[in-house]
């Protein structure tokens, strides 16, 4: 099996990418965005930050499809985790607690 | 044809995996996924026994309505310690690591797993966390319930919660490394000839089983690190006065732990599809419907948990999809008891101790999946969450589904572990025995539960006493079942009459190697020819000795 090999370069700069990702949250922390866009901008650069880590610390870009399967897989599963648990939270308010 | 006389059973050969090398260094430095199964049989008994002696305490103190054995907040931490240590290590390992690690590279023709160090590891993992978990029983022990139900545990309990979960947290990576050797092994290292649909159900099973521990323990393992981070940073996340929400727990936890019911039956219908069609000497019925339940299995239990929150602030459309995907589950469960049923149809049955296991699962397997659908059910659930109905369930699958599997199994492969018969009379007894305790034990809980008495309590009103003097009596049958084949398997050891490599004259491809098998399993690497159940006419294998002669390869 042959292995990529992964340059210094791409590792530091991997590195500096996410270093710039974690202030960028402890920024948007001290922001009041308005409507729940507090949540969704932590998460969305926790989400690159992660894709990067997988890609290129993983090993997954340069990897074989059955690997690129495996993960697919596992994104899968998490969305399971995601939408399900979501059917319970986006649906409490859709009946009246109120009983008779 | 070849001659008779080469299907003679050979003289027992002299070097096998238990005798190969000597000394405490060559157990604990092996890598044999042989020598590791053992070592993880003798761990896992040693928390069974545990486990056992909490059940002990539960059912003594349970005998008299009031609470006068245990102190309530005792008691609490005696039925927690149970479930803890009966779940995460007993239940879980038993059948993957102990008859998994030690047949899946036999049953492919392998000589070992395809990562035999991570194998080793994992027990050492296993060590781990099982040691810190008794420091924490030690220390002053648990009391939130297996399940570690928020915002109780991450606020209000003052018992050793971090520590316990550390023990678990860390657990679990001995399970995914175990998930992941079985199903690289699967993948690449059948022997020419091994194709998927002629492996044995065992090997279907233990995959499905895999792929469960490697998608679902990593979530309980990140659930159990946030509870430790609220409970010791208060961050907000499940407790409601720091603006978290306790359901989010349960949705996480269930998430794992609902198909972790799957991690501890699935292996174990592995083990009664092998028993019923080797008892039967006939060819499984409907195989591939078997092979596909069980997959299907792995991944309907991951859509199933939330039946675990009807009665918790769960919207009820998310508690409708839960109900009927709970429903839904039960279909590949009963196509196995269907296909098991009917593979016994006019076949030649013998009632040897593995079978007469096998037949008692069929049995509790089916009481135990009939009440879940009353559990899955929203307005009945109501009326019996939180009962002992519940516990009566889950005990018909665990203890009734998934031990009688792992005994099951035990005694159909220790021939080949051992290379001793243990004492069939006394196999068939203690199954006997076994079989009365546990339903003299767990049917009056369903009536306890149904007319009421709730769990976890350590009194009661004294109109249950009477289900709960039956459930003890039944219990010290069950524990006293129970100790015969601890003694029988380790008098066989050395007592025991020396076993053939084929006691049980069957096509798998574990029974065409020696008893006990060669380090590296066999001399050749196999070539399979044959289906899995491939049997000859019982009069044949009579006379001519083992197997088919054109079925013989190696």
């Amino acid at each position: 099996m042959s292995e990529h090999i992964v340059s210094v370069r791409v590792y530091i700069t991997i590195f500096l990418v996410l270093l710039v990702g974690t202030a960028l949250t402890v920024l948007a922390a001290f922001i009041d965005f308005p409507w729940r866009l507090n949540t969704i901008v932590a998460l969305t650069i926790a989400v690159v930050k992660a894709t990067f880590v997988v890609l290129y610390f993983m090993h997954v870009r340069y990897s074989s499809r059955l690997v690129w399967v495996i993960v697919a897989s596992a994104l899968f599963w998490m969305g399971i985790l995601f939408a399900l648990t979501f059917s319970d939270y986006l649906t409490r308010d859709w009946i009246s607690t109120q009983t008779g | 044809m070849r001659p008779i006389e080469s299907f003679e059973v050979p003289a027992p050969p002299r070097v096998n995996y238990i005798n190969a090398q000597y000394g405490l260094k060559s157990w604990l430095l092996t890598k044999d996924h042989k020598r590791i199964a053992l070592l993880y049989l003798g761990s896992i008994t040693f928390f069974f026994f545990i486990g056992g002696l909490y059940a002990l305490m539960i059912r003594l103190e349970l005998l008299t309505p009031q609470g006068d054995l245990l102190q309530s907040t005792t008691y609490n931490k005696v039925f927690t310690q149970h479930g803890i240590i009966m779940i995460f290590f007993f239940l879980i390992p038993s059948i993957p690591a102990t008859l998994g690690n030690f047949l899946i590279p036999m049953m492919i023709g392998a000589k070992d797993l395809a990562f035999p160090r991570i194998n080793l590891l994992s027990w050492y993992i296993y060590l781990l966390g099982g040691v810190i978990t008794i420091y924490a029983l030690l220390a002053g022990g648990v009391d939130t319930g297996w399940t570690f139900y928020t915002p109780f545990s991450t606020t209000f309990s003052n018992s050793y919660v971090v520590a316990t979960g550390l023990g678990i947290f860390i657990n679990g990576f001995s399970s995914i490394l175990t998930g992941l050797n079985f199903i690289v092994t699967i993948h690449t290292m059948r022997a020419p000839g091994m194709t998927w649909f002629r492996m044995p159900l065992f090997l279907w099973s233990h995959y499905a089983t895999s792929l469960i521990m490697i998608l679902g323990t990593p979530v309980v393992a990140i659930t159990i690190l946030l509870l430790a981070f609220e409970r010791v940073a208060r961050v907000g996340i499940f407790d409601p006065a720091l603006g978290g929400d306790p359901v989010l727990f349960q949705h996480l936890f269930w998430f794992y732990s609902h198909p972790a019911v799957y991690i501890m039956v699935l292996p174990s219908m592995g083990v009664i599809s092998e028993l019923i069609a080797n008892f039967s000497r006939k060819n499984i019925f409907g195989y591939s419907f078997v092979a596909f339940s069980s997959l299907a299995i792995a991944v309907f239990g991951f859509l199933v948990w939330g039946h675990h929150l009807f009665v918790t602030s769960q919207s009820v459309y998310a508690g409708m999809i839960f109900s009927f995907l709970s429903f839904a589950v039960a279909i590949p469960s009963a196509i196995k008891v269907f296909n098991w049923t009917a593979t016994l149809y006019r076949s030649s049955i013998s009632y040897d101790t593995p079978m007469l296991y096998a037949l008692g699962f069929i049995g509790l397997f089916t009481v135990g999946g009939m009440t879940g659908l009353f559990l899955a059910s929203l307005a009945t659930d109501v009326h019996l969450s939180d009962t002992y109905f519940v516990v009566a369930h889950f005990h018909y699958i665990m203890v009734g589904g998934a031990l009688m599997g792992y005994l099951g199994g035990l005694h159909y492969w220790w021939p080949k572990i051992a290379g001793r018969m243990y004492p069939e009379g006394w196999g068939r007894f203690s199954a006997l025995i076994i079989f009365v305790g546990f339903n003299l034990t767990f049917l009056p809980q369903f009536i306890a539960g149904y007319l009421g008495m709730p769990r976890r309590y350590h009194a009661y009103p004294p109109e249950f006493q009477v289900f709960n003097v039956l459930s003890t009596a039944g219990a010290s049958i069950l524990g006293f079942g129970m100790l015969i084949p601890a003694i029988y398997f380790v008098w066989s050891m050395r007592y025991g009459k020396h076993a053939e490599s084929n006691p049980w004259h069957l096509p798998g491809l574990e029974w065409r190697t020696q008893s006990p098998p060669p380090t590296e399993n066999f001399e050749v690497t196999p070539i399979v020819t044959w289906e899995a159940y491939e049997f000859a006419p019982r009069e044949e294998t009579e006379v001519v000795g083992k197997f088919r002669p054109e079925l013989e390869r190696i």
